[in-house]
């Protein structure tokens, strides 16, 4: 049998080139991987290497032919033992699909690309948002009932991630915290205190100052089945670490066509501290709640800090669970039930109103709290939702409750330019436009690095009288 | 449900001449150095894998292959010399030159070829392409696109044995270039602190992309990374597969045992560019030459068997010509396979909790 050897591309964009001169002659023998001649392109010269062996009957382009189709042939080879006339009916038909070729992005595979991406590009439907994990209605999660008479525990929220984490891991052998400090120094802000006591340094494991390395750790032990709770001292570290969080915690999955599930949670304080100065304090829930693949947890209270940290440490995917320091030495009721596991993706109304929204994650949500007890003494009932998951999000809960206020402000503690509440108001503009009576407001930090100080931090930082003013300001009030 | 296994790679493998445990080592013998069957598999491996690099580097001269494909070719006795110095249900982890590595895994030849192709039956199902292919089922752990990601993840791949205590190795693969990462020496640290069964293989093939060792690293002699760290290391012939399989085996019983991390180079060479789109300006025609024509591992091998007197001249051409026919069959599957339905762009996101 005959062998053509074809004009090769040297790039996916590539349509023709030049053949500049040949290396073999008619009746050389090659080996595949011989240099057999040189092509050019606008952007480079290549060597065109034999693939088959055999013995080069005949080139069928001359050297310096220029405007050579990709895929047009350009010389036969015949194996040992075939004779001139094989290759001559060879030749003769080489010629059709070199004509042939021009037309090659008329053929199926260039042609159904578009197609696919008209259908992809196209969509609106709310079941595709967050890669399909809007399929479910958020309306169909529930959190748990708390039975009559439940005992209620003044618990921290330090406590309260504390205990989510030691019972995932009595409840599973293959949960382990690891991390800095967080063995024998009991935590760098005491979440994991008392950890390495019970469960032992097997399971409560310190590294280095590492955090590039030890998320990489994390993410391949998971891609062995263990379920690793990986500890970032603060939020601010997790930068040096965020390629393994995103191009492999999250990706991996779907690259590998659903064979490689990550169930990891990467934990630690977010946002601002106190006084620590800009590197220290900077809010990633935006960045995080970008990425498909991620699930971003932040909650506010100590009974959704442990029934979501469980839920995180028991879910089958990477979870970014976000902290804050701030608030980790708030107390808050915990029901006193075996096993408090709350559902990801559903949002919590903390306070019920008619006049206008405020969403809000994190520390913000005591501050919108606040707020609503001011607004409501001069006669504006708000109602504070208090988002809890960042991805997937929970618009149904915030869409509803904007039909009935028909007023939204959107608050956070990071930066406003494509920030949470950015994206809350474009989802509310689009599904609930007909019941806006004003436009969404946002409140969110001052748009500069947060300054250490003390004026000038207060000064940057969102708080209770900026939430007051935005919720006034779209009720027309002042 | 999102987290199917892979069915159509893992169906085409039973029937594919490419799937078989994993090699038997080469009888040990008083003065015997390996035998009969220890060189055929070796041959038949590297040729494996250098008959469908080629075929890879001609499908994606014909367009059918598109993006970014590094082809292995000239370092093929590294990963046949290392795999068979390993146990089933050891870990292979590698960045993105990573067909080779595939196949001598055992994953088969048709579902590696139709992922290049980004096809259904591609062991991604077309979603991953040539750097981001798996296979649970021969604990193939990727396929890594980010250089150097992968030291850390087979670290950690190594921390889960060495938490489950399950006797498992992983065999941790990166290039010369990924050598000066800094996550590499973060890995290194934590895999001593904590003894972690893992063999680190540098791959020296002696260009990161267009740079040259002497070019890009302070301390060219890449196994005395480790030193610092406390790993022992070792430079290998990495173009000698019965050198390469001796040091992986040394390098595997010190990890197995519970000494923890060993470093091997590998000194080996590319013959193609990086890339398909490498104009290979930064190195000589002669020095490419040099390797292909005096040090090729798989002339080597070959001599080795005819010497010894193997195999015969014949038999050999019969394994070659059931290879061609192993790739031709994988390039014919990979156009064949239809491209990915349109609701695949949403499946594989997240894992129904």
């Amino acid at each position: 049998m005959t062998i053509e050897v074809l004009m090769p591309a040297l790039s996916p964009t590539m349509e023709e080139g030049t053949l500049t001169r040949w290396l073999v002659k008619e009746g050389d023998a090659v080996k595949s991987g011989d240099v057999i001649a040189e092509i050019e392109t606008d952007k480079a010269t290549m060597e065109v290497e034999a693939v088959e062996e055999g013995i080069v009957a005949k080139l069928l382009v001359e050297a310096g032919s220029e405007g050579v189709k990709v895929n047009a042939p350009i010389a036969i080879l015949r194996e040992e033992g075939e004779s001139d006339a094989d290759v001559k009916s060879a030749a003769s038909s080489a010629e059709a699909p070199a004509r042939q070729s021009e037309s090659r992005g008329q053929e199926p595979t260039g042609d159904e690309a578009p197609d696919r991406a008209q259908s992809a590009s196209g969509s609106s439907d709310k079941a595709k948002d967050e890669g399909g994990q809007k399929a479910r209605s958020s309306s169909s999660l529930k959190d748990p009932e708390v039975p009559e008479g439940t005992k209620m525990v003044s618990t921290t929220v330090r406590d309260a991630l504390r205990d989510a984490m030691a019972e995932e891991m009595r409840r599973d052998d293959a949960v382990f915290v690891i991390g800095e400090e967080v063995a024998e120094y009991q935590g760098a802000y005491k979440v994991t205190r008392e950890l390495l006591q019970e469960f032992g340094a097997k399971r409560v494991v310190d590294t280095p100052i590492t955090e590039h390395g030890f998320a990489g750790v994390g993410v391949g032990a998971a891609f062995a089945g263990l379920k690793p709770v990986v500890e970032f001292m603060t939020f601010n570290f997790a930068m040096q670490a965020i390629d393994h969080i995103i191009n492999s915690a999250a990706k991996t999955l779907y690259m590998s066509g659903g064979q490689m599930g990550c169930p990891i949670v990467f934990r630690g304080p977010n946002g601002a501290a106190s006084r620590v100065g800009a590197q220290h304090s900077q809010d990633y829930s935006a960045w995080y709640a970008n990425v498909p693949g991620l699930k971003v947890i932040a909650p506010y209270c100590a009974a959704d800090a442990k029934g979501l940290l469980k839920a995180a440490i028991r879910d089958p995917n990477p979870v970014v669970f976000l902290e804050h320091e701030l608030i980790y030495g708030e107390s808050f009721d915990v029901p006193d039930v075996d096993d408090w596991v709350l559902p990801i993706g559903k949002a919590r109304i903390r306070r019920e109103g008619r006049d206008c929204t405020i969403t809000a994650h994190s520390r913000m949500v005591g501050f919108a709290l606040q707020a609503a007890e001011k607004l409501a003494e001069d006669g504006i009932e708000c109602e504070v939702i208090d988002l809890r998951t960042l991805r997937p999000l929970d618009t149904d809960t915030v869409v509803e409750s904007v039909k009935k206020t028909n007023r939204i402000v959107c608050a956070e503690e990071g930066w406003g330019r494509m920030g949470v509440g950015a994206e809350i108001a474009a989802v509310v503009t689009a599904e609930a436009f007909d019941y806006l009576d004003a436009p969404p407001a946002r409140v969110h930090q001052e748009d500069v690095p947060l300054p250490y100080a003390a004026n000038l931090e207060k000064l940057s930082l969102p708080g209770v009288d900026d939430i007051v003013k935005a919720v006034k300001t779209v009720c027309y009030a002042e | 449900m999102a987290a199917r296994q892979s069915g159509t790679a893992r169906k085409a493998s039973s029937s594919n001449a490419n799937a078989k445990s994993p090699r038997k080592a080469p009888a040990k013998g008083a003065a015997a150095g390996p035998g009969a069957d220890a060189y055929i598999g070796w041959y038949r491996d590297m040729l494996l894998i250098r008959r469908f690099e080629e075929k890879a580097g001609q499908l994606y001269g014909m367009g059918l292959i598109a993006g970014f494909c590094h082809l292995y070719i000239g370092q093929e006795a590294v990963v046949v010399g290392v795999q068979s110095a390993l146990r089933e249900g050891d870990q292979v982890i590698t960045g993105y030159r990573d067909h080779g590595h595939m196949l001598a895994t055992g994953m088969d030849a048709n579902g590696v070829m139709a992922e290049l192709t980004g096809r259904e039956g591609g062991y991604s199902r077309g979603k991953g392409g040539s750097m981001h292919m798996f296979s649970r089922e021969k604990q193939f752990f990727g396929g890594h696109g980010i250089v150097g990601a992968q030291v850390s993840l087979g670290t950690g791949l190594a921390f889960a044995n060495a938490y489950r205590e399950d006797g498992k190795v992983c065999a941790t693969y990166f290039g010369d270039g990924a050598a000066n990462q800094g996550q590499v020496y973060e890995s290194f640290n934590m895999a001593k602190i904590w003894n972690l069964p893992v063999i680190y293989i540098v791959e020296n093939n002696q260009y990161a992309m267009g740079t040259s060792v002497k070019r890009s690293s302070s301390e060219t002699h890449l196994y005395r990374r480790g030193v610092s760290f406390n790993i022992p290391g070792e430079e290998v012939d990495g173009m000698d597969v019965n050198a390469v399989y001796e040091a992986a085996k040394k390098a595997v019983e010190h990890a197995r045992s519970g000494k923890g991390p060993y470093i091997l180079e590998m000194k080996t060479y590319r013959y193609r560019g990086h890339s398909m789109s490498d104009p290979a300006k930064y190195r000589t025609r002669d020095e490419v030459n040099e390797y292909r024509d005096h040090k090729d591992p798989i002339d080597l091998a070959r001599k080795r068997i005819l010497d010894n007197k193997f195999a015969t001249e014949d038999e050999l051409k019969a394994m070659e010509k059931e290879i061609k026919g192993i790739v031709q069959a994988s390039a014919e599957f990979a156009q064949n396979s239809p491209e990915p339905d349109p609701s695949e762009l949403y499946t594989d996101v997240l894992i129904d909790a």
